[in-house]
């Protein structure tokens, strides 16, 4: 072999690797551990075989190590993430900071004015879509059809607070281990807090006014407080003040609960016969009111946003598109059940009459289009988000005032305490932060 | 009468510390219980997750959805590098300590354990930026010296408690034989502390193991050990105590047998120079 054979061959196999190599982009996703996540895990073979040139790992975490994670590598431009799995919480603070890539070219087949307007409305910093909506939900009420009959009422779709109390009092039977209703009293931002400021809203109280001032002296704020107290004391479980959503989900899967106001995915789980006991017996209705013109439901969306440090933005803006898709939704469909298509992000989804025939899909959605994240209260405030206010601070407040009104309902303190307090404690930090000048 | 009321004594003090050593392992049992039941099983009243069916469903899925053996062999990789690179640097700081000590040698000892004392979300971003930077990110070798920084305060610490144990007066007999500072260290001192230095090992491969903040906020995937393993079946939203239970039997599972045969060396070392 002579000299210049064996060098020709050598670039040959060099030129060949490298062309391997930049065909093969492989991205990073880091992604939260529920159901829908990790489906999609399970269906990447649709992916590859429309892109057989990008390669995607996963990272899968808790909610709340994920947050963490994917904050530190965001705010650092860290490098580590091509794909990140975030909140309506984060999507419009990133946004503002530029982190985020806009999606607004996404090919013209992604169909964007598909996407539910309440939804995408969270999503969008000064007209650019930062990241595109996986999964949507927002609350309702899910009841026992079998105790309200015994009750002798029958749940209107739309509800009022007092007709939830009313109902509460009737289903109520504690020698039976029957409680009224169960609601979330674990302190923190996305636990009790995220259904009492979604409550809170419907009372006509709000975070802030106009000018950052807390609000937690005024009325409405008393009312939420108290009659939540007064509701959870007399007719919801013992030990209320331990109870987020999983614990929740599991005393109305025992059958213990007359109502639960919660997530609308719980819908799901509570009439699956494999794991509840009262599949068969649950109705779904609005989140209540007070005929204030705001209902006490939330809005959450798990999007796929792509930061702006990622060195493989087209590979992460092809994988966005495909996962968030109306192609991903039919393959769901097609491969797991109607049921089980991640819910709240498209308004062809709703249209369809095979979804259509799933229980809880029109709740689900009439509770989605009852939420407006830009307006979010009864009167104006100057923040966007229903069941949290889309400031960095937030995290730190919510906890703090999560603990106040956790620590009430434990009954070791009282409401007017509770909110002192936190009225106290947030215009201290809302000072320092330089919001209130 | 005396040995009747002693052994009364002993027969109590055994109870009680069986009580109490099962009080502590009871959390552990019951994880061990609850991987092997359903997501439904798992839930229920305590009683009833006795009495319920068992299944090895959860270990099943977890094997489907993730690399056991990468963050196995990770967490192997980091705890037992990170304590040898621990122990080259501690052998010699805490044979300074204990037989050359200087006026402030109490004072840098405090000073070391205070390092412990601060949170470690406090030095979060300037580490994530130096790891960035240096392109240590999902590392092995980044989180390994890390890990050795984090715990060499209690290296050191033990090793000093174990050295002063050892008469000076050998070192010296060494030193008067012409030994060099090396030989000294590697043949005389070294040999005579083994018994501590394993429990010093032992007790740092054990809180190199179980360390799950810098190993989660610095990896992704590559170096992943195992606590990222056990961190991605939680879930605020849905039934996830058997799968997570699972995760955590087969992460703790290697360390569990570890600490089980080197319990009598760790005992000893942990408690050693205690009384004096």
């Amino acid at each position: 072999m002579t000299m210049t054979y064996r060098a020709m061959l050598g670039a040959t196999v060099a030129l060949t690797l490298a062309s391997a190599a930049l065909a093969e982009t492989t991205i990073t996703v880091a992604t939260v551990n529920n159901g829908d996540m990790i489906r999609m895990q399970g269906l990447m073979d649709d992916f590859n075989a429309k892109h057989p040139d990008i390669k995607v790992e996963w990272v899968t975490l808790e909610e709340n190590i994920l947050r963490q994670k994917v904050t530190t590598d965001i705010a650092t431009k860290g490098g580590q993430f091509d794909v990140m799995t975030i909140g309506t919480y984060e999507a419009p603070i990133w946004g503002k900071q530029g982190w985020l890539v806009s999606l607004n070219d996404l090919p013209a087949e992604y169909d964007v004015d598909d996407l539910l307007p309440a939804i995408r409305g969270g999503l969008t910093v000064d007209g650019n879509l930062v990241a595109a909506p996986f999964y949507g939900e927002s609350s309702m009420v899910m009841y026992r059809t079998d105790l309200m009959e015994k009750a002798g009422l029958t749940m209107p779709e739309a509800p009022t607070w007092a007709f939830i109390k009313d109902a509460a009092a009737k289903m109520t039977d504690k020698d039976a281990e029957i409680y009224g209703i169960c609601l979330r009293g674990k302190a923190g931002w996305g636990e009790n807090m995220a259904f009492l400021t979604a409550m809170s809203n419907s009372f006509g109280a709000k975070w802030f006014d106009a000018d950052w001032k807390p609000q937690f002296d005024q009325q409405p704020w008393k009312d939420t407080l108290n009659f939540y107290l007064d509701l959870m004391t007399n007719y919801g479980p013992p030990g209320a003040s331990n109870n987020g959503f999983n614990e929740n989900l599991a005393l109305f899967q025992q059958g213990k609960c007359g109502m639960w106001i919660d997530a609308t995915v719980a819908a799901s789980f509570v009439t699956n016969p494999k794991e509840s006991t009262v599949a068969d017996k649950v109705g779904f209705a609005l989140a209540p009111d007070n005929g204030l013109g705001k209902r006490g439901n939330w809005l959450w969306a798990w999007n796929l946003g792509i930061p702006a440090g990622s060195q493989k933005v087209d590979a992460a803006k092809a994988f966005v598109a495909w996962a968030t898709s109306k192609e991903y939704l039919a393959l769901v469909a097609e491969k797991e059940g109607w049921a089980n298509v991640p819910p709240g992000t498209r308004t062809s989804l709703y249209e369809n009459p095979e979804y259509q025939k799933v229980p809880f899909a029109k709740m689900t959605l009439d509770s989605i289009n009852a939420a407006d994240p830009t307006k979010p209260t009864v009167d104006p405030v100057p923040y966007v988000g229903v069941q949290f206010v889309a400031i960095p601070e937030f995290q730190g407040l919510g906890t703090m005032v999560g603990q106040l009104f956790s620590a009430a309902l434990a009954g070791s303190s009282t409401a007017d305490d509770a909110l002192a307090q936190a009225q106290a404690a947030v215009t201290t930090e809302m000072t320092r932060a330089g919001y209130i000048k | 009468m005396a040995r009747k009321s002693s052994s009364l004594k002993t027969s109590v003090v055994t109870v009680a510390a069986w009580t109490i050593g099962f009080l502590i392992f009871f959390p552990i049992l019951w994880i061990i219980i609850l991987s092997f039941k359903t997501e439904g099983d798992a839930i229920k009243a305590p009683l009833e997750v006795l009495t319920s069916g068992w299944t090895l469903h959860s270990y099943a899925e977890v094997q489907e959805r993730s690399n056991y053996a990468l963050h196995f062999w990770n967490s192997v990789v980091l705890s037992v590098g990170s304590t040898l690179l621990a122990l080259v640097i501690a052998v010699p700081a805490a044979w300074a300590m204990a037989f050359v000590p200087g006026k402030r040698t109490k004072d840098l000892l405090m000073w070391m354990l205070s390092t412990k004392m601060m949170p470690a979300v406090g030095v979060l971003v300037p580490m994530y930026l130096l790891f960035r930077d240096l392109g240590l990110l999902d590392s092995r070798a980044g989180l390994t010296v890390v890990l050795t920084l984090i715990n060499l305060p209690i290296v050191i610490w033990m090793l000093y408690t174990y050295f002063k144990e050892i008469p000076g007066e050998i070192l010296e007999a060494a030193r008067m034989d012409g030994a060099t500072l090396r030989s000294e260290i590697l043949y005389i001192l070294t040999p005579m502390a083994v018994p501590g230095i394993a429990s010093t090992m032992l007790l740092n491969i054990i809180l190199a193991w179980n360390e799950a903040f810098w190993t989660l906020q610095l990896t992704t995937k590559a170096a992943a050990p195992l606590t990222q393993f056990i961190a991605s079946y939680s879930s605020p939203e849905g039934l996830f105590y058997a799968k997570l239970s699972a995760a955590s039997t087969m992460a703790i599972a290697p360390i569990l047998i570890l600490g089980w045969f080197s319990q009598k060396q760790l005992v000893r070392g942990l408690t050693f120079g205690a009384v004096k």
